[in-house]
């Protein structure tokens, strides 16, 4: 009902005159007194679809639509404020090609063919033909012929359905997100450190810091909302508080920096040490000596570990393509690595095979003479020649900064938070230096307390909250949990009351393994869910070819045709975020919940509907029978017998097992927590869509969101990754786990503020994860077998990690570094965002950032179309030489959401051997007129 | 012409003129009159090196060389419905702004000088970044970044970022942990060029491109700034006020009738 | 077949003329080609030498403005080439709106308008007041006058660079000729074909006139726009010498009787004919 001005007026005299004659009038009738304009839409909590900062908004509907937003000024992280991106949150549910059917390859007869073209078709049509190709795939190649390419922006509740239905349903551990693009190597980095994943700070630092330190982190562009905060945090202290950017190019954080550090591509990984080496060489005072000798213990690892990618011999590899990949078996140690890596006796020109390429993990204890022995070759001049990036900018001016980056660090009671994202993240040696950031500030003592410490910040809305904590990985369980241990899959199967053995240790396939996997024909079902992998993965031209030309049925679950879709052989069309109920998890640990706020459009379904389908066409005997793993001798146990003990029966469909068991269905729907709002997946709405068995869509009768969230909650309880019940996120905006008596923690592995690190009683600080924390002692140069393991309980590892050149670099024929990301305007592929006309006016397309000499050297002018080649694909942009990225010679920047500057096919699929994360940062290229 | 001189009347023969003569001035009131309805609204943006808007209709000759030398096809040539200047030059930004090309081919291709390459050459050498097309405005109202937003889209997209645009950073008390990150334009250096105005993600733009005639104020010549040394230059431009006529002080002096007017 | 090629080999000359030359134009800006570019205003052929409309760069002078060196040598070129070949040679072989005047008249005479409005008389010479007018409000207005309101210019610039409501003033031009006043627009006010009458005037490309073989048959008197300047035919043999005429070569087509010719005019032997 909307009632005007007049009407307001009107009834505010009808109702003076009423109470005059003392007549009580029907409430309708009488104006609000809080919001009488207000009282025909809805504001409801909720959160930002984009990036990983997790901003509250609050969203409008009206006739079961959203009509706007507006930032939630109760939320913690961004009080009621927004980014661009956030501001258009309403904008981009309505685009015009919302795909609002399912559609599939089909003949001239209606029936799948891989080279039909697309043609609506039901639900039930398409069920069908994903459960005749999932059976194909299943009984030709077994539970790893099938895959699921994840995400970390599903929510919890989808990204936990689907690991459940993947490793406890089809067996398989082929499943893992495209967070494994973005921040597997900050994964790696807190595993191997601190034995349990996720940051100790939260963005509360920001305000109470003295230092802020990006790493190849362009905040300003990628965290807006943080960096604003940043920036208040200077304007507050500007004399005390102090911006170091370091980048590889100058970027719209520079703006704001007071010192702006250009360095060589992956030359980050030399200056940390030369920040460590200044602590320990130059002022020892500085080193927190009780923090260090209590709490961590140093360690290093092998370095021989190759550059994730495949042998130089395999068949699809053209030739120029071999002359990068052979260095994954073997390279030249270059001039620098012959000073880096002296303390093994490597020197200039030997040859290095890559022994360690398949334990890249491998690393031991080691005493702090011998960290300081390997610290020695960083000196200033040494690292001031290697990493300055600036052909143009003069050395001694570099080497001030560095200085200056050195002293902030050391300077005692200066506060200090580092800050990164995807510049340390894709890198080859990623996972290092990650660690080199702890190395510094563990040494300085100054880690997990208020205003201190190293903080991984994510892309992903739910990279943290989905893909990390649910493990949507190809190795992982929820709860930081690992499909190797035959500890946590006995925990796993006990919660999800499933046959012991059921699970299978072998992990599977990371993404870029997926993708490899498919070219080489060993998986031949691939399901794509809330990503983009034809776009975003790197080396593009294969499996851009391998989805169309061989023999395989690829699903892309998406709410708008992208790349990914295109090359797709069914598209089933889902709801968008506000569409559905779900949570998001964000960098700073805190858990979001929201509601469904509107029904999908068209006949789309939430996520969650379309994986809890497939599991009613399988039954347990389907999949839970002896199966062949390659790589597993004795392949997984026939386990229907423990499960008729259990009392299924074999005719059992995995939707009775894993989703509509008793305990799910103790979660009734309605339930007062979803009074007045749509709830698609538990009772249908009014649509009335035809479902996957051709019937008119009810609803699955019980609260399937709650069941998720409470089940999987049960996984971290008591280990340190608690988490509120369903509710109680639904009447506070948000809380960091772990949530221990209802109070959120704030700094953990911080006694003072951390529950887990008082019950560890270690002191004020207790490094309590559990992982890798048995280690061999040795020295630099390996472990000393004859010395037993030692036990890290509570304590972090100070890594040495020595400097490395990239797997390939600028030559002579491809002169040029390549450096991909993102821009402010657009959400990664762009399928989102370059459908709301405001944002493609502000940036239509990507455009190949360039050095403004580089370009007059070559002859090309500001906007002159190029081609950007390497030795995989070539794409053509157009130049822009001014503006916000603004690169030394020698270094393009081009972003990625543009499919028609699909770049990744430029791009190396080289990964970091530890995290198998891609190093999307460095390729080399040359470039010329188009 | 014959048929006035078969006129034996003198008097009809001067009739027929004045008839002639009224005709013209007729005809040439309603055609300058509907050619000034035509003519620019003194708000549309020139190419780059355009001369003053007067000077420039004047110069050019509506042939569209510059409009077919332009690559991004930002230029138009005014129709009728522009409310411009007929056949002459112009652009909206906000449809597609100047790429401020660096050898400027529309004013190179200019045969008139009506885009004069001299307002773009410093030393010999072109200089795109000295165009004057126009000055960028914000409205502070309805740009959200001055909500505290974070936008800067207009900043980022300047090709002079950080010189025509600037930033301005401030507290935002009412949320106590932000900054509001505002836009600024330098009107010294901004080129009209209106990537900005086109890349500004408000519905209607908040940033805009205004001539500089429209958009600049000017201050009187008469106070100078203390502090800026050049600014003394602009004594130059006062032009001398004829003297106050002689008797106005004792006119209002003689004048005492008007003290005792009720 | 033949025979309607052959009584029409000028109209459709010239209709090839006029058309590959805006065709030119679009050709350059559409696709770069280098023949002509720009438009009738001033184009740049061959990417080699200006080419300028000497009528426009004259308003510009009056409008006070010094006109560039390019311009000047364009609009000399122009004028020296029109004074050879006849000034309003531009009105026929070139204009593009003479293909709209032209089609209005033919549908006069072929809807029977002509006598049930001939009526109106306007008199042809008011072209020249109007091309005077253009000059004198050029210089009032400070710019060119004629350029701002010449449906000539909407026309070519449509046709080369997009329309707008321009086309609203081309078809008013039209619809004037058709049903308000014969040859109303190119006959009566166009200031740019007065312009040309009068650098034309000595033009060394005339028709001739035969008495001899001329049948009196009046077919030439009824296609000819200026039909004033045909006051010899039938009547003695001569050059039809007027700057007003078009060299249309359209009495030429339409004569049966081999009566009418383009000659090159003997500026020695001029007398002697006349």
């Amino acid at each position: 009902m909307s009632i005007t001005r007049r009407d307001f007026v009107k009834s505010s005299a009808v109702a003076a005159a009423a109470a005059t004659i003392g007549i009580s009038l029907p409430s309708s009738l009488k104006a609000s007194p809080t919001a009488p304009f207000e009282d025909d839409w809805r504001w409801d909590k909720s959160v930002c679809r984009f990036c990983g900062t997790g901003c509250g908004i609050m969203i409008a509907t009206k006739n079961d639509k959203i009509v706007a937003v507006k930032g939630d000024p109760a939320a913690p992280v961004n009080r009621g404020l927004n980014c661009i991106k956030g501001y258009f949150n309403a904008k981009i549910m309505y685009g015009e090609d919302r795909l609002k059917k399912p559609l599939m390859r089909v003949d001239a007869n209606g029936n799948f063919s891989k080279n039909g073209k697309f043609k609506p078709i039901s639900w039930k049509q398409a069920y069908d033909e994903m459960e005749k190709q999932m059976r194909k795939s299943l009984k030709e190649l077994g539970p790893t012929g099938i895959a699921v390419f994840s995400s970390g922006q599903y929510t919890v509740q989808e990204g936990y359905a689907m690991t459940k239905l993947m490793k406890a349903g089809f067996r398989t551990n082929n499943i893992d997100p495209n967070a494994r693009h973005c921040m597997a190597s900050a994964v790696g980095g807190f595993i191997q450190t601190f034995g349990i994943d996720e940051p100790a700070g939260n963005y509360d630092d920001i305000e109470l810091t003295h230092t802020v330190v990006t790493w190849g982190a362009n905040m300003a562009e990628m965290h807006p909302i943080l960096w604003s905060r940043v920036t208040d945090r200077k304007l507050n202290k500007p004399e005390k508080v102090k911006i170091v950017n370091l980048s590889t190019y100058t970027n719209r954080c520079s703006d704001l920096a007071d010192v702006n550090i250009i360095f060589k591509p992956n030359t980050d990984l030399a200056i940390w040490n030369y920040i460590a080496r200044e602590i320990v060489y130059n002022h020892p005072e500085a080193i927190d000596n009780d923090f260090v000798d209590k709490y961590t213990q140093f360690a290093t690892g092998v370095v021989e570990t190759g550059y994730g990618m495949r042998k130089p011999d395999h068949k699809k590899f053209t030739d120029k393509e071999r002359e990068t990949v052979k260095h994954q078996v073997e390279k030249t140690v270059s001039e620098a690595e012959g000073v880096t890596l002296s303390y093994l006796g490597y020197k200039a020109g030997d040859a290095m095979k890559m022994k360690h390429a398949s334990a890249p993990k491998k690393h031991w204890a080691i005493s702090f003479e011998e960290f300081k022995k390997a610290l020695e070759p960083y000196t200033l001049d040494f690292v001031a020649k290697i990493s300055k990036g600036d052909e143009d900018e003069d050395l001694s001016s570099y080497k001030v900064k560095l200085k200056l980056l050195a002293s902030l660090y050391i300077e005692k009671r200066r506060k200090v938070v580092s800050f990164w994202t995807m510049g340390m993240n894709q890198h080859t040696r990623g996972v290092w230096v990650n660690e080199q950031a702890y190395m510094v500030h563990l040494l300085l003592g100054k880690h997990a307390n208020p205003g201190n410490g190293a903080f991984s910040l994510t892309g992903q809305p739910s990279a943290c909250g989905t893909a990390r904590e649910v493990g949507t990985f190809s190795h992982r369980l929820p709860a930081d949990m690992v499909v190797a241990n035959p500890k946590h899959r006995a925990v796993a199967e006990k919660i999800w009351k499933i046959p012991q053995g059921t699970l299978n240790g072998k992990p599977g396939s990371h993404i870029m393994k997926i993708m490899r996997d498919m070219e080489d024909g060993k998986i031949k079902f691939a399901w794509i869910n809330v990503c983009n992998p034809f776009m975003d993965s790197a080396n593009a031209n294969h499996w851009l070819k391998t989805a169309r030309q061989m023999d395989n049925f690829i699903v892309c679950s998406d709410s708008y045709p992208g790349v990914s879709a295109k090359v797709s052989d069914l598209i089933l069309p889902v709801g968008m975020i506000y569409e559905k109920w779900g949570a998001y998890g964000n960098a700073e640990r805190r858990t979001q919940h929201w509601k469904q706020q509107v029904v999908p459009v068209g006949d789309a379904m939430p996520d969650l509907w379309q994986y809890i389908e497939i599991s009613k066409r399988f039954k347990i005997k389907d999949v839970w029978g002896a199966q062949k793993i390659p790589g597993l001798p004795d392949g997984l146990p026939d386990v229907m017998d423990k499960a008729k003990q259990m009392g299924y029966s074999p005719e059992d469909t995995l939707y009775d097992v894993l989703f509509a068991n008793g305990e799910a269905k103790s979660y009734s729907w309605p339930d007062t927590i979803g009074e007045g709002f749509h709830n698609t997946e538990a009772e249908g709405d009014g649509r009335r869509i035809t479902g996957t068995d051709g019937e008119l869509w009810k609803g699955y009768g019980f609260f399937v969101q709650k069941y998720l969230w409470e089940e999987y909650r049960k996984f971290g309880a008591g280990h340190a990754h608690d988490y509120a019940d369903f509710d109680t996120y639904h009447k506070v905006r948000g809380l960091k786990w772990p949530v221990v008596d209802g109070k959120e923690t704030q700094w953990r592995f911080n006694s003072d503020y951390d529950p887990y690190a008082r019950k560890a009683d270690n002191g004020k600080y207790a490094f309590y994860g559990k992982a890798l924390k048995n280690i061999p002692q040795g020295n630099l140069k390996g472990p000393d077998k004859s010395k037993p393991k030692m036990d890290l309980s509570n304590k972090a590892k100070i890594f040495f990690r020595p400097y490395m050149d990239p797997p390939e670099m600028p030559d002579k024929e491809y002169p040029t570094w390549l450096c991909t990301g993102r821009v402010l305007e657009h959400w990664h592929s762009g399928t989102m965002t370059m459908r709301v006309p405001e944002l493609y006016r502000a940036v239509p397309e990507a455009l190949c950032y360039m050095n403004a000499d580089d370009a007059e050297k070559r002859g090309f002018r500001q906007g002159d179309l190029i081609w950007v080649e390497s030795r995989r694909g070539r794409v053509k942009a157009h130049v822009e030489t001014r503006g916000r990225n603004r690169t030394p010679k020698g270094l393009i920047y081009v972003p990625w959401f543009d499919e028609k500057v699909l770049i990744n096919k430029v791009c190396l699929d080289a990964t970091d051997p530890i995290s198998k994360q891609t190093d999307f940062k460095k390729c080399a290229v040359k470039l010329y007129k188009a | 012409m014959k048929k006035v001189q078969e006129d034996s009347s003198r008097r009809a023969a001067l009739k027929t003129m004045l008839r002639g003569a009224g005709l013209m001035g007729l005809g040439g009131a309603a055609w300058g009159g509907v050619a000034d309805g035509l003519q620019a609204s003194e708000l549309t943006i020139r190419p780059p090196a355009a001369l003053k808007e007067a000077e420039f209709v004047k110069a050019c000759i509506r042939c569209g060389s510059c409009v077919e030398a332009c690559p991004y096809d930002t230029l138009a040539l005014a129709t009728p419905d522009d409310r411009t200047a007929i056949g002459t030059p112009y652009f909206k930004p906000r449809i597609i702004p100047c790429y401020l090309c660096t050898d400027a081919p529309c004013v190179k291709e200019c045969p008139s000088g009506a885009l004069d390459i001299g307002k773009i050459t410093e030393n010999d050498l072109l200089n795109i970044n000295k165009s004057k097309m126009g000055v960028a405005v914000v409205d502070q109202n309805s740009c959200i970044a001055f909500w505290g937003i974070q936008c800067d889209a207009c900043y980022r997209a300047c090709p002079l970022m950080g010189e025509a645009i600037n930033l301005k950073f401030e507290r935002n008390d009412r949320t106590g942990k932000h900054a509001i990150i505002e836009p600024v334009v330098n009107r010294e250096v901004c080129t009209g060029c209106g990537l900005c105005e086109h890349a500004c993600i408000t519905e209607k733009p908040s940033i805009v491109i205004l001539p500089v005639d429209i958009a600049n104020g000017k201050a009187g010549s008469h106070y100078i700034k203390s502090w800026d040394k050049n600014d003394e230059k602009r004594i130059n431009t006062t032009k001398e006020k004829s003297a106050v006529e002689a008797n106005t002080a004792e006119d209002y002096l003689n004048d005492t009738e008007s003290l005792f007017d009720d | 077949m033949i025979d309607i090629i052959g009584r029409n080999r000028f109209l459709i000359f010239r209709r090839s003329v006029q058309l590959l030359i805006i065709l030119a134009f679009v050709a350059s800006n559409r696709w770069g080609w280098s023949v002509l570019k720009g438009n009738l205003s001033s184009a740049k052929a061959l990417d080699s030498f200006y080419l300028a409309d000497p009528f426009a760069v004259l308003q510009m002078f009056f409008s006070g403005f010094v006109v560039s060196s390019d311009l000047i040598i364009g609009a000399l070129i122009v004028l020296l080439f029109y004074a050879l070949v006849g000034g309003r040679a531009f009105c026929s072989w070139v204009c593009p709106l003479n293909i709209l005047t032209e089609t209005a008249a033919w549908l006069r005479r072929k809807l029977g308008l002509n006598t049930t409005t001939d009526n109106i008389r306007i008199k042809r010479s008011i072209r020249y007041y109007v091309m005077i007018l253009a000059l004198l409000l050029s210089f009032v207005l400070a710019y060119a006058a004629f350029e701002v309101v010449s449906p000539i210019g909407m026309l070519q610039r449509g046709l080369i660079f997009g329309f707008g409501m321009g086309w609203a003033v081309v078809l008013s031009v039209f619809l004037f000729d058709l049903v308000v006043l014969k040859n109303g627009w190119c006959g009566h006010f166009c200031p740019l074909g007065a312009f040309y009458s009068i650098a034309g005037k000595l033009a060394v490309v005339e028709v001739k006139h035969n008495v001899d073989n001329c049948t009196d048959c009046m077919n030439c008197f009824r296609v000819c726009p200026e039909p004033q300047i045909l006051k010899n035919v039938t009547k003695k043999t001569s050059l039809i010498d007027s700057g007003e005429c078009t060299n249309c070569g359209r009495c030429i087509d339409v004569c049966e009787d081999d009566a009418l010719k383009f000659v090159l005019r003997n500026l020695k032997n001029n007398k002697n004919e006349n």
